[in-house]
């Protein structure tokens, strides 16, 4: 199971900003080792959000998104108080989801 | 007269074209760095070694929690700005590594010496970087005060003076070649001088580092490591004297100087 | 005074209701587009996605430094304050695949994201956002990629 992201979703005027930073490798698939191997492809793909368990959230990684990634994002309508989750699905179908209060 | 006219334009455009202001490439990295400072992976390495700290492990089964930093028992606040230190229960000068090298065998029953053996990011030495980020986190915005009381730490900070300035290698280099005067760089890469404070997050006080280029998180015992291998030298060996001796004299200069750690880097 | 049994229920078939009328939040996901990230420039990405030619445009936004120190964490962000916007999109140029990532936009988010991504050389980056009526705009950027002082 992949390590927890850090996730801090803080009220901004109606909004909550969501700021999230993953623990994943983001290998490309396009590096080769010492010995000159293929190092294989192993990324984030799907990342999704949800307040208070409604979606609010979809978008879909390639290889090129860095390693450890961070995201920001801005949810309408929040309050403080809401949970925000958050979600992420890699390309060997390993998954991972946190959740955070907003502040 | 016709040419020293002609000459004396020409001249005159060129000095019109280069006062133009322009951004220069320390202006365009510093904004680089100020994008990336909300959201530093080094937080994910923070929340691991917090976690690791009060996990028992180890054949013996037990936290770290009894390990003293230097401010007594389990106190981690504070404790990064004042190594390294001379502990009486070693009897040794000790930086941070060497210190958790220290907990780690005798509190949890691990082998020092083969963890000092293994490869950075590897087994324990990941263990020991998610740590040093961690208890780094804990003085964060703190001022460099390394005690310099005990005998053994004035003498520490004169050892670490020598290996500083000690030339040796195929490039014949020292640290001095790179850190020990004013205005020096490599490329677009600033040269702090580490002769004296270089300032609040600079040099001594802006590691240990997350390094964006390798996506890894550098302690200051691996930072140090690098150095050496850049000056193509023998890595003097994982938390050896040597190497808390340099932490020590670069440590004392930056005294006053505010800690960034964990910051990010290149 | 209603139970908690009651008043779950209760607010299922709140949500139920409010769903069919379309006033919940929809977030379109889709399964996961492969192909899309696999395209070499941005003509062949949009027309792959049912786009229209792209056009540049001052309403979308590109955000990201003038020079990286290093190509592996590159900050960027992609905005558009236009309504009917379905999704925006971060492309890089000379990467090897054009698109980065790929945000559908919801009711329930601003059409504003930021996040890092890798560049292999200097290039333009490109935001760009495809609306719901089948027109595609963009905004673009360089973004040089140094190699830092001592090449590690």
């Amino acid at each position: 199971m992949a390590d927890p992201m850090r996730i801090r979703a803080q009220m901004a005027g109606d909004k909550a900003t969501v700021r999230v930073l993953m623990n994943h490798e983001m290998e490309t698939g396009l590096r080769k080792d010492a010995a000159g191997k293929v190092i294989p492809a192993w990324f984030i793909q799907e990342v999704t959000a949800q307040l208070n368990g409604k979606p609010v959230l979809s978008a879909q990684w390639g290889m090129s998104v860095s390693k450890n990634p961070f995201l920001q994002f801005s949810i309408k309508g929040a309050k403080a108080g809401d949970k925000v989750a958050v979600n992420w699905k890699d390309n060997k179908g390993d998954t991972r989801t946190d959740e955070a209060t907003v502040s | 007269m016709k040419i020293i006219r002609l000459i004396a334009a020409a001249l005159t455009l060129t000095v019109t074209v280069s006062a133009y202001p322009q951004k220069s490439a320390a202006d365009g990295i510093a904004e680089y760095r100020k994008m990336l400072e909300d959201g530093n992976p080094a937080e994910l390495f923070e929340a691991k070694g917090e976690d690791i700290w009060k996990t028992s492990r180890g054949p013996k089964k037990a936290t770290l929690q009894k390990c003293d930093l230097g401010l007594g028992p389990g106190a981690v606040k504070g404790a990064w700005v004042q190594m390294p230190r001379w502990f009486a229960d070693t009897g040794r000068v000790q930086d941070l590594e060497s210190r958790l090298l220290t907990c780690m065998e005798t509190l949890q029953g691990f082998n020092a010496a083969e963890i000092a053996n293994t490869g950075f990011d590897k087994g324990e030495q990941a263990t020991l970087a998610a740590l040093s980020a961690w208890i780094s986190s804990e003085s964060k915005g703190q001022k460099m005060a390394l005690p310099q009381g005990h005998a053994e730490e004035r003498r520490f900070y004169e050892l670490g003076k020598r290996a500083f300035f000690f030339r040796g290698g195929p490039m014949d280099f020292s640290c001095a070649s790179c850190h020990g005067e004013e205005g020096k760089r490599i490329r677009l890469q600033d040269l702090p001088n580490l002769t004296k404070n270089p300032g609040n997050g600079i040099g001594f006080a802006a590691w240990p580092a997350y390094r964006v280029s390798s996506g890894e998180m550098w302690s200051m015992q691996r930072r140090l490591n690098d150095c050496y291998r850049q000056q193509r030298f023998p890595y003097p060996g994982f938390a050896s004297d040597l190497t808390v001796a340099l932490g020590v004299y670069m440590g004392v200069n930056a005294m006053g100087a505010e800690s960034i750690a964990p910051a990010l880097k290149r | 005074m209603l139970n908690r049994r009651e008043l779950l229920s209760h607010s299922a078939k709140v949500a139920a209701l409010l769903a069919t009328t379309g006033l919940l939040p929809q977030v379109a996901h889709a399964a996961y587009n492969a192909a899309a990230f696999e395209v070499k420039t941005m003509a062949e990405l949009v027309k792959m996605l049912g786009g229209s030619a792209p056009t540049e445009s001052k309403d979308v936004t590109i955000t990201g430094p003038d020079i990286a120190e290093n190509g592996a964490v590159v900050p960027v962000g992609v905005s558009t304050a236009l309504p009917g916007v379905k999704r925006l999109l971060v492309l890089v140029e000379k990467n090897p695949n054009v698109m980065s990532a790929m945000f559908e936009v919801s009711d329930a988010v601003d059409a504003n994201f930021s996040t890092r991504v890798k560049m292999g050389q200097s290039s333009n980056v490109y935001a760009v956002a495809m609306m719901g009526d089948g027109k595609v705009l963009f905004a673009q950027k360089e973004v040089k990629v140094t190699l830092g002082g001592c090449g590690g």
